[in-house]
């Protein structure tokens, strides 16, 4: 493709396309030089606003001893690092994080995968059923775990009703209170609205598979899991790790959800990390504390993600 | 199953599939319905032991307490918030998408910085942003919120428009350029014009993110700005729940998004697995 630019600065970042620099000196002489730093300014300054300028502070006020009683702004060293480790409730909470992260991805993945294949056929009525189907996707989380807890209600709700026809007896599970229910209670949520996610995406992509090549290998005689491990997983992988990525790191922030259903309850049960960190900045006020905890989040979810995006194979 | 004939067998399956897909549709609608239907209910259905499935009439005084309390203007703020800023990414991450694009300017590292800004945990970042906006006096105003919104969806714009854009075919441009436009003109009346459903299909997606945010607007509004999503949560109690109005007014803030998405249908899948599946 010939594309006409400045050949100006890229070439410190780019390798030297010459097909570029060939379309681009007939261009050279025209006057709006900087258009394309003019186009990208603005954009640029937001995100170093909001994005960069806060990191950047959080990493100054890290060191210090900033909390609600005390503004000490001399250097404190790592003193705020080091408590990291002796906060038992920060690995409380990342072990819950990873708790619902865990069991919460692979339900969603399979269970979207499984429907995927029940509309992959055409049907009458087909387009009806799957925009149903995406509803929960596209409510808000935080209304989402709303409905959930009026779902989950022990008396006036429905899920204990349900229950206690099945039970033959009257059900009365305090599904957002009983340190016993409350995981389920977050993750039914977390499947109920998300599924629809990985269902909608891994429909895309089964349905671009190219068709003769499952048909060729069944008339092979390969089994149904053999044709997918062979022919249709490495075909839908791409997009199938694009949507575990972005799911993945959704449920490592997740908050609103559970801030409808438990709001970190009972006690610090259901707290995740960044419900935790919520309340060490706002109900704590433990600003240079906060401020460590943002940046180990940073640095763990950085290395995760690198390290995912090389095993997915996603980095070019 | 072995003695049936084909087509019959065929039948069979078809049947099941529908089994099975109704089934599903019963389980993920299920929980939308009831809250529409707690909307509609008088306190004593939502009160009553057993459940009741359905009401015996449908009224609307739920929606009637929020509009005269000024609850419902909730609403209205979510609705400004979400459709300005969006109007505003649209806009300038349209422009840096074409500048990536087309002049190629910082090359891929530019872009993977920009994409990298999204996986920003929020929690992050909304501490030193907290104290930035307390420090400039931004907090609880339209204007903290959209700039804030516009900052965040900014990175899925860019990485949106930026396939949408090296779909557009380069001699529209040339010519245009050599018709004697300004390169402004070019973007404005040339590119805009041919990404145009690009354009709205991304929008629908940064309205429905900034629509559905929550931990900013829980920490940036008191009273002027507050957005629906924070004004649901002021009816949870402890014990008590303000069930009529929880119901009442997650529709009220769930049916726009309704709206918005199903007039995008066509460009659903593209937009959340942000552009790997080309629709």
């Amino acid at each position: 493709m010939v594309l006409p630019g400045n050949p100006g600065r890229a070439f410190l970042l780019s390798p030297l396309d010459w097909n570029a620099v060939a379309a681009a000196t007939a261009l050279h002489a025209h006057p709006d030089r900087n258009f394309r730093y003019w186009l990208l300014t603005p954009a640029i300054f937001l995100l170093l606003l909001v994005g960069l300028f806060p990191l950047f502070y959080s990493l100054v006020v890290s060191f210090m001893r900033i909390d609600m009683m005390d503004t000490d702004t001399s250097f404190a060293g790592l003193y705020n690092y080091a408590n990291l480790f002796s906060d038992m409730r920060l690995w409380a909470a990342l072990g819950h994080t990873l708790l619902i992260t865990a069991i919460a991805l692979p339900i969603e993945l399979l269970l979207g995968l499984a429907m995927a294949y029940l509309f992959l056929d055409r049907m009458p009525g087909r387009q009806i059923f799957i925009s149903l189907l995406v509803l929960p996707t596209i409510i808000s989380p935080i209304v989402a775990g709303a409905t959930w807890r009026l779902l989950f209600d022990n008396r006036f709700g429905p899920i204990n009703q349900v229950l206690g026809w099945f039970a033959g007896h009257p059900v009365t599970a305090l599904w957002t209170l009983n340190p016993k229910l409350v995981y389920p209670a977050i993750i039914f949520c977390e499947i109920w609205q998300w599924t629809p996610f990985m269902f909608l995406i891994l429909l895309a992509a089964l349905s671009n598979v190219d068709k003769s090549q499952t048909e060729a290998a069944s008339i092979d005689g390969a089994g149904f899991f053999r044709t997918f491990r062979r022919i249709v997983l490495p075909a839908i992988w791409p997009v199938m790790a694009i949507a575990i990525l972005i799911r993945g790191l959704d449920l490592v922030r997740i908050f609103d959800i559970i801030w409808a259903l438990t709001a970190g309850g009972p006690g610090t049960m259901t707290e995740t990390i960044s419900v935790y960190t919520y309340s060490q900045g706002f109900k704590q006020f433990e600003t240079s504390y906060t401020a460590a905890i943002a940046f180990l989040v940073i640095v763990i979810l950085t290395v995760v993600v690198t390290w995912a995006i090389r095993r997915m194979g996603l980095a070019k | 199953m072995k003695s049936l004939p084909f087509h019959r067998r065929k039948d069979v399956r078809l049947a099941f599939r529908y089994l099975i897909a109704c089934l599903l549709v019963v389980i993920f609608v299920f929980p939308v319905y009831w809250l529409f239907i707690i909307s509609f209910k008088t306190p004593d259905e939502i009160f009553a032991f057993p459940p009741v499935w359905y009401p015996k009439s449908i009224q609307f005084s739920n929606y009637f307490v929020l509009f005269k309390d000024g609850d419902a203007k909730t609403v209205l703020n979510s609705l400004i918030l979400a459709s300005v800023s969006t109007f505003f990414a649209m806009i300038l991450g349209t422009m840096a998408a074409y500048s990536l694009v087309r002049f190629k300017t910082g090359g891929e590292n530019l872009a993977v910085w920009i994409i990298s800004q999204r996986m920003m945990p929020p929690v992050a970042i909304v501490f030193p942003v907290f104290l930035l906006y307390v420090f400039f006096g931004w907090v609880d105003t339209f204007f903290g919120l959209i700039l804030l919104y516009t900052a965040f969806n900014l990175p899925y714009v860019i990485w949106m428009m930026r396939g949408y854009i090296e779909d557009i075919p380069l001699e529209l441009e040339e010519s245009a350029l050599v018709d004697g436009c300004s390169r402004w003109e070019v973007l404005w009346k040339v590119v805009m014009p041919m990404a145009r459903s690009g354009l709205f299909a991304t929008a629908v997606f940064t309205f429905v993110f900034a629509w559905n945010e929550f931990l900013f607007a829980l920490v940036l509004t008191r009273t002027e700005v507050t957005t629906y999503t924070v004004q649901v949560t002021h009816y949870f109690g402890g014990q008590s729940n303000f069930w009529a109005k929880i119901a009442a007014m997650s529709v009220l803030g769930t049916i726009p998004v309704f709206i918005a998405v199903a007039t995008m249908q066509r460009y659903l899948v593209r937009g959340i697995s942000m552009g790997a599946v080309k629709g």
